[in-house]
């Protein structure tokens, strides 16, 4: 274990180099713009053997890692906010040709008006793309679940892409305390991408991404989704692995005092953090308060979730993402609808935060729990679609 | 756990000295946070850094509102920038500037707590022989809150510097001297 | 090399709609996308072989330095053979007569 200090994104571009793929192709963005920048640092030192293809667009960006993961190459990318909205149209392709391609997502604001801050609306817009997501609290997790990612993508019943997410500018320009793997420990872990059929083996001919007629595309779809049913026995196994070989355990999300908890947010990225330090200084004064934090929001871990909270009295799902829904955001959704086969459900409410960077603190945190315990106590739950922190 | 917010101008190394500190208090063993709060990404534009140090794994991520120490690099900023603000009893503000401490005092706006007026320019003209105020500013601060000591200090930031200044090393004797006569100087 | 057909079921269906058997496209009957049919005069024909590099579907077979007769199993009935004949030896007519 090497004990290190970095930020998020150089933790990220650490965890490429030691994967070395074969081929990164990237378009600068803030604030994801340092990962490939690091990268391709490595790339001119030859410190790894990967093919850095510096292109025109994000768009550009996703097709040439299309191409490339399908040449049989492991192929990553990098990428943040309107450049993950441009690639759109590519994701499909790319989950579609179950071509297990890697993103480092840096979350950040869409467009408009302009901002460069951090929130979930860019990863969201993606996320019934097909791709595996893994949202990170910190530069620890950013690492740990890159590394991850590669081996859920790559595994012979997945074979999808997958996106790890981190908070643009909260985590990715903060440097924080890291323990880094050793280099062939990673090496090891990561080990050879070997797919099964690919463009470029001489032996076996092939066409990739041919037109689907109505009568083969609805099976496509369902066998996708096979795929994205096993990613969610895959995650836990690549989790234990992992936990053997590092000491840090993964699984869909962390629970957090939950056990004999009465009240609990869930709530996914940087905030998690600053959610369980609340948790801590309410506890202190007798008040029962726990996290969920997620940590997979795709594929979602419905009957788990449900498990986890169904004996709490009330529970606020923090989106950092609007849907325009006017029923709140995307996690309270899926949040919302996996807890409905219960047969006792807590009160829930949603509170959308943290849009374009606003910043999240212990205080903020405190409020959503006063109004979870506000609900307790009068037994009604009131605005279930609610704004944290902002100006009435 | 110790707070430190900074205030600069795009330009004057508030950034790069909040990272630097999260570095030397990383080789001491503990905790750190070094991070900038993003604005306008430009020469000239006033910009906050953060640091959070502590023994134990830090788990919040927010910016800070009551911090221990407040380091001002730019003297312009006292009034905009409301420095005092929210400075946690016992605590400190550090000032880069050539006025005098009644001076300053009298644009706190009312502060009543600790706080030091420090020419780092002069500072780094001495040593470095251009103004670069950051690095006084980060030895002062040091110095004044404590934050380690002085020797493991000096021997910390001169592994970072040769890090930092990897393709330039001919700035790092001025800037190990801008430390040292900086810890000389300042009367914690 | 693993094929899929009209009924394959989820399961069993190629992943991504990959291709894994190369120049399968011979197996997509698309004559019948045909209006009319080319017909061949095979007294009229010299063998000059003007027809069969100019068809754009390779229907027009050739062996031993002689065309043979269509492959309307592939064959959608454009008609350019016709215009390029010098001797009149092909005719479309109408399918279904």
């Amino acid at each position: 274990m090497i004990r290190e200090r970095l930020s998020g994104n150089e933790a990220v571009a650490t965890a490429m180099k030691q994967i070395n793929p074969d081929v990164v192709a990237a378009f600068p963005i803030t604030p994801s713009t340092e990962v490939p920048q690091y990268f391709s640092r490595f790339v001119a030192n030859g410190q790894v053997d990967t093919e850095f293809v510096p292109v025109e667009s994000e768009h550009s960006a996703i097709s040439a890692c299309v191409g490339s993961q399908a040449a049989g190459a492991r192929t990553m990318t990098a990428t943040s906010s309107c450049g993950l909205a441009l690639m759109h149209e590519i994701l499909y392709i790319a989950s579609s040709s179950r071509l297990p391609i890697t993103i480092s997502v840096v979350n950040r604001a869409l467009s408009g008006p302009i901002n460069i801050n951090a929130d979930h609306s860019d990863s969201m817009g993606a996320r019934d793309a097909g791709w595996i997501q893994l949202y990170s609290e910190n530069n620890q997790e950013a690492y740990d679940n890159l590394i991850q990612i590669v081996r859920i993508n790559e595994h012979k019943d997945v074979m999808l892409p997958g996106m790890v997410c981190q908070d643009g500018f909260i985590t990715s320009h903060a440097v924080e305390n890291i323990e880094l793997l050793e280099d062939e420990i990673v090496k090891t872990f990561v080990g050879e991408y070997e797919p099964e059929h690919y463009l470029l083996n001489p032996n076996e001919t092939i066409s990739i991404g041919p037109y689907d007629s109505s009568n083969f595309y609805i099976e496509h779809k369902r066998q996708q989704a096979e795929a994205v049913k096993n990613a969610k026995r895959v995650v836990m196994e690549i989790g234990k692995e992992f936990e053997a070989l590092s000491g840090r355990s993964y699984g869909y999300f962390e629970e957090y005092r939950l056990d004999d908890a009465e009240v609990a947010v869930v709530i996914m990225g940087s905030a998690a953090g600053t959610a369980k330090e609340t948790a801590d200084r309410l506890r202190a004064q007798g008040i029962k308060a726990g996290v969920l934090k997620l940590r997979m929001f795709r594929p979602f871990p419905g009957e788990e979730i449900a498990g986890a909270l169904s004996h709490l009295k009330a529970i606020a799902i923090m989106d950092r993402a609007e849907s325009f829904s006017n029923m709140g955001g995307p996690v309270f959704a899926e949040v919302k609808a996996a807890m409905y086969d219960l047969e006792t459900r807590p009160k829930m409410i949603d509170y959308i935060y943290g849009l374009g960077g606003r910043d999240v603190r212990v205080e903020s945190i405190k409020t959503v729990f006063d109004a979870l315990q506000e609900i307790v106590k009068t037994d009604e739950t009131g605005d279930v679609y609610r704004y944290l922190d902002v100006r009435e | 756990m110790i707070e430190i917010r900074w205030h600069g101008r795009g330009g004057q190394g508030a950034k790069t000295a909040a990272l630097l500190l999260a570095d030397v208090a990383f080789e001491t063993g503990r905790y750190v946070q070094g991070f900038p709060e993003y604005g306008p990404e430009r020469m000239g534009a006033p910009i906050t850094a953060y640091n959070r140090i502590d023994e134990d794994p830090i788990r919040v991520h927010s910016n800070i509102y009551d911090p221990n120490f407040v380091v001002v690099i730019d003297d312009t900023l006292i009034e905009p920038a409301k420095v005092a603000k929210g400075v946690k009893s016992g605590g400190a503000i550090l000032i880069n500037s050539k006025k005098s401490r009644e001076e300053i005092h009298a644009r706190l706006g009312g502060y009543k707590g600790n706080f030091f007026v420090i020419d780092a320019e002069k500072i780094s003209v001495a040593t470095i022989g251009k103004n670069f105020p950051n690095i006084p500013m980060l030895s002062a601060l040091v110095k004044i809150a404590g934050i380690m000591d002085e020797a493991e200090f000096v021997s910390g930031i001169e592994a970072s510097f040769h890090h930092k200044f990897a393709t330039k090393p001919e700035v790092i004797a001025g800037n190990m001297a801008a430390v040292k006569l900086t810890l000389q100087e300042v009367n914690a | 090399m693993k094929k899929n057909n009209q009924n394959v079921t989820w399961k069993e269906i190629l992943p991504g709609g990959t291709v894994w058997s190369p120049g399968n496209s011979e197996e997509f009957i698309t004559g019948d996308w045909r209006t009319e049919r080319p017909v061949m005069d095979w007294d009229k024909c010299k063998q000059c072989l003007l027809c069969a590099p100019v068809c754009p579907d390779c229907s027009i077979p050739v062996e031993g330095k002689k065309r043979l007769e269509f492959d309307y199993d592939h064959c959608k009935g454009c008609g350019i053979c016709v215009n390029v004949c010098p001797f009149d030896a092909i005719k479309m007519v109408k399918e279904g007569k």
